[in-house]
């Protein structure tokens, strides 16, 4: 049983949940960045969560499958077809040997999630499937798919049927303007009142430099607060001693391009940041594109641990639903 | 944020927790986040993930919900009053460690070439990154400055960034340590294994991307081997070579110990020199010269 890539898209790559333990040597999480989409994918075909998938972007891969087996396409609003026949998204899907998933153009989100019964067998490195393309490792050979690839799946399916549906409740929407939700603080300190300020109040803009690394915005400028640079940081008022980032910080570099880092980004260096996007909020970031617009709204800590809570109780919701 | 005498902490979203000790390098600041981190390790207390000792600060990975962030910030505040400002003081305080041997070109072809193809990003476009950092650090020659970037030891004070990539503080008094600005814009591209410089920290770069340090020389030995063909890598089941708290002393080696480097890493035989060190902050920062003497010369006899 295996899945021929006669296209591969723009960048596909093989995530799982994300490589975990191995922050402190300089190994980002990775995984998909959508983890609502990729969770209710494993739960639509009915594999254990874990089981890794196939995260496109902008467009999707077109993939033969030589066996009979259940699919689930999730995130992005994006038409899909076996065949050509048009098949239901955020609902698991019969697939009879022979037939082939393929993609048409993306109408709202940004990144499709292909989960499969069973989960894509490549093995783990490091403990986990998913794939850190900056240094090659993980998923299908370090590096996204492309044509002739030939994908094995696993045995992590658990109950495949087809038929399982999201409710409509439950499917996300991709209003015009994302808001992302953010802890202001670490070193917010470095960054004029105004300027923190603006921050909030601006429509960002997301630039084409936007991938599983980090997405760089435009809208507005920031000022830092002028000061004699303690030793060690370097000179540049944005500058600070190299320490540790956490998954989605957000610095302003020059004050002109805030970067939200994700979960392929370096995990330290010496740049301020000014706050960090709660987790539950990279989901929805993940489903935004270049010339999107995106405001952070501040957040205090209880308000983050509230997102969080109700999120895990939506998803366990959802597997029972499911089961 | 929690405010608290001595190191600040605070919440970088619901899954992080940061700790700064001092917003300046120092190697007491280093130290203090060094035993607090390490006893964090010891206690193993439930929901704390992932802990990131780095240069004067640090910051631990927690699972909100196992552990209420500001349940881990009391704890690490209770961390701190037992062992935060021992750690330069007392004897007993050591870190088990080795130093390491690691060949460097100053001044090499590779990372010259790349250098000179982005002058407009640097602050001084008509010279080398080298000639720059002498002059700004008050030295007469770039010779001078290459030898006292070579001329002791360094402490490995925080990995990451990418995978493998050690920074470096080197273990000298405060007023000989070298400082200088990062490229004004980033590079687009740093070759692998370039050895550079910023703010006051020594790096390697494990693999080639982009990069915005001084471009100081080469390392002729990997320190990142996906496929762990080095037996250094090998034996130890891992794809990165440095750990937090090595030693590194940098060894100044000219184009013929460069390729000779070189010829072990194709034949897959290359091996890191290394000694055990028990390295006590303490002792060290009574007597950085003589403690650095016993290192080295536990590492070449």
């Amino acid at each position: 049983m295996s899945i021929l890539v006669h296209d591969p898209g723009l960048e596909t790559t093989v995530q799982d949940t994300g490589r975990f333990g191995h922050y402190a040597i300089g190994f980002p999480p990775s995984g998909a960045l959508d983890s609502f989409a990729y969770h209710v994918g494993n739960a639509l075909v009915g594999n254990a969560p874990g089981a890794a998938a196939l995260e496109a972007v902008y467009l999707g891969p077109t993939l033969e499958f030589t066996a009979d087996t259940v699919i689930a396409v999730t995130g992005a609003d994006i038409p899909a077809t076996l065949d050509g026949e048009a098949v239901p998204t955020w609902e698991s899907v019969a697939v009879r040997a022979g037939q082939t998933l393929a993609f048409g153009q993306l109408t709202g989100g940004a990144r499709p999630y292909v989960a499969v019964a069973g989960g894509i067998d490549v093995p783990a490195v490091y403990g986990s499937r998913s794939t850190y393309t900056l240094v090659g490792m993980g998923g299908f050979g370090g590096r996204g798919l492309a044509e002739g690839d030939e994908l094995t799946l696993g045995d992590d399916a658990v109950s495949p049927r087809a038929g399982r549906r999201l409710s409509d409740d439950d499917v996300p929407t991709y209003p015009e303007i994302a808001e992302l939700r953010l802890l202001v603080g670490l070193h917010s300190y470095r960054l004029t009142p105004d300027s923190l300020e603006r921050f909030t109040d601006t429509a960002w803009k997301v630039t084409p430099d936007a991938n599983r690394v980090g997405y760089r915005y435009r809208g507005a400028e920031l000022e830092f607060v002028p000061r004699e640079q303690p030793f060690g940081a370097g000179s540049d008022p944005a500058n600070v001693t190299d320490c540790g980032y956490p998954v989605g910080s957000v610095q302003v570099p020059g004050g002109v391009e805030p970067i939200v880092l994700l979960q392929d980004a370096v995990t330290g260096g010496g740049y301020a940041t000014l706050g960090t996007v709660v987790s539950v909020d990279r989901d929805r970031l993940a489903q935004t594109k270049t010339g999107d617009r995106t405001r952070f709204v501040a957040v205090d800590l209880d308000e983050a641990l509230t997102i969080r809570r109700d999120r895990a109780a939506q998803l366990d919701r959802i597997r029972t639903a499911l089961a | 944020m929690a405010e608290h005498e001595g190191i600040r902490y605070d919440h970088g979203g619901d899954e992080f927790v940061y700790a700064e000790v001092s917003t300046a390098m120092s190697l007491p600041a280093h130290f203090t986040a060094l035993a607090i981190t390490r006893r964090l390790a010891e206690e193993a207390i439930p929901g704390v993930e992932e802990i990131c000792p780095s240069n004067a600060s640090y910051m631990v990975r927690v699972d909100p919900d196992r552990l209420h962030p500001r349940d881990l910030v009391r704890e690490l505040q209770r961390i701190e009053s037992e062992v935060g400002d021992k750690a330069s003081a007392d004897p007993s305080f050591t870190i088990d460690t080795r130093i390491v041997d690691v060949p460097i070109m100053l001044n090499d072809p590779w990372t010259h070439e790349v250098l000179m193809k982005f002058r407009d990003r640097h602050q001084d476009p008509n010279g080398t990154d080298l000639d720059y950092g002498a002059r700004i650090n008050g030295y007469d020659t770039t010779e001078a400055f290459i030898d006292a970037l070579a001329g002791s030891p360094y402490l490995v004070t925080m990995m990451g960034f990418v995978p493998g990539l050690p920074w470096c503080f080197q273990l000298v008094p405060r007023e000989r340590q070298v400082e200088v600005p990062k490229y004004i814009r980033p590079r687009t591209e740093t070759p692998e294994r370039a050895f550079g410089f910023g703010g006051a920290f020594a790096v390697i770069y494990p693999v080639k991307g982009a990069g915005g340090y001084q471009l100081f020389g080469s390392a002729p030995a990997p320190i990142f081997d996906a496929a762990q063909e080095q037996p250094d890598f090998a034996e130890n089941d891992s794809v990165v070579f440095f750990r937090h708290g090595d030693v590194i002393n940098f060894r100044r080696v000219d184009e013929a110990g460069y390729d000779e480097v070189r010829e072990q890493v194709a034949a897959k035989q290359w091996r890191y020199r290394t000694a055990p060190v028990d390295f006590s902050p303490s002792r060290f920062l009574a007597d950085p010269d003589g403690t650095n003497a016993a290192m080295l010369e536990a590492l070449y006899r």
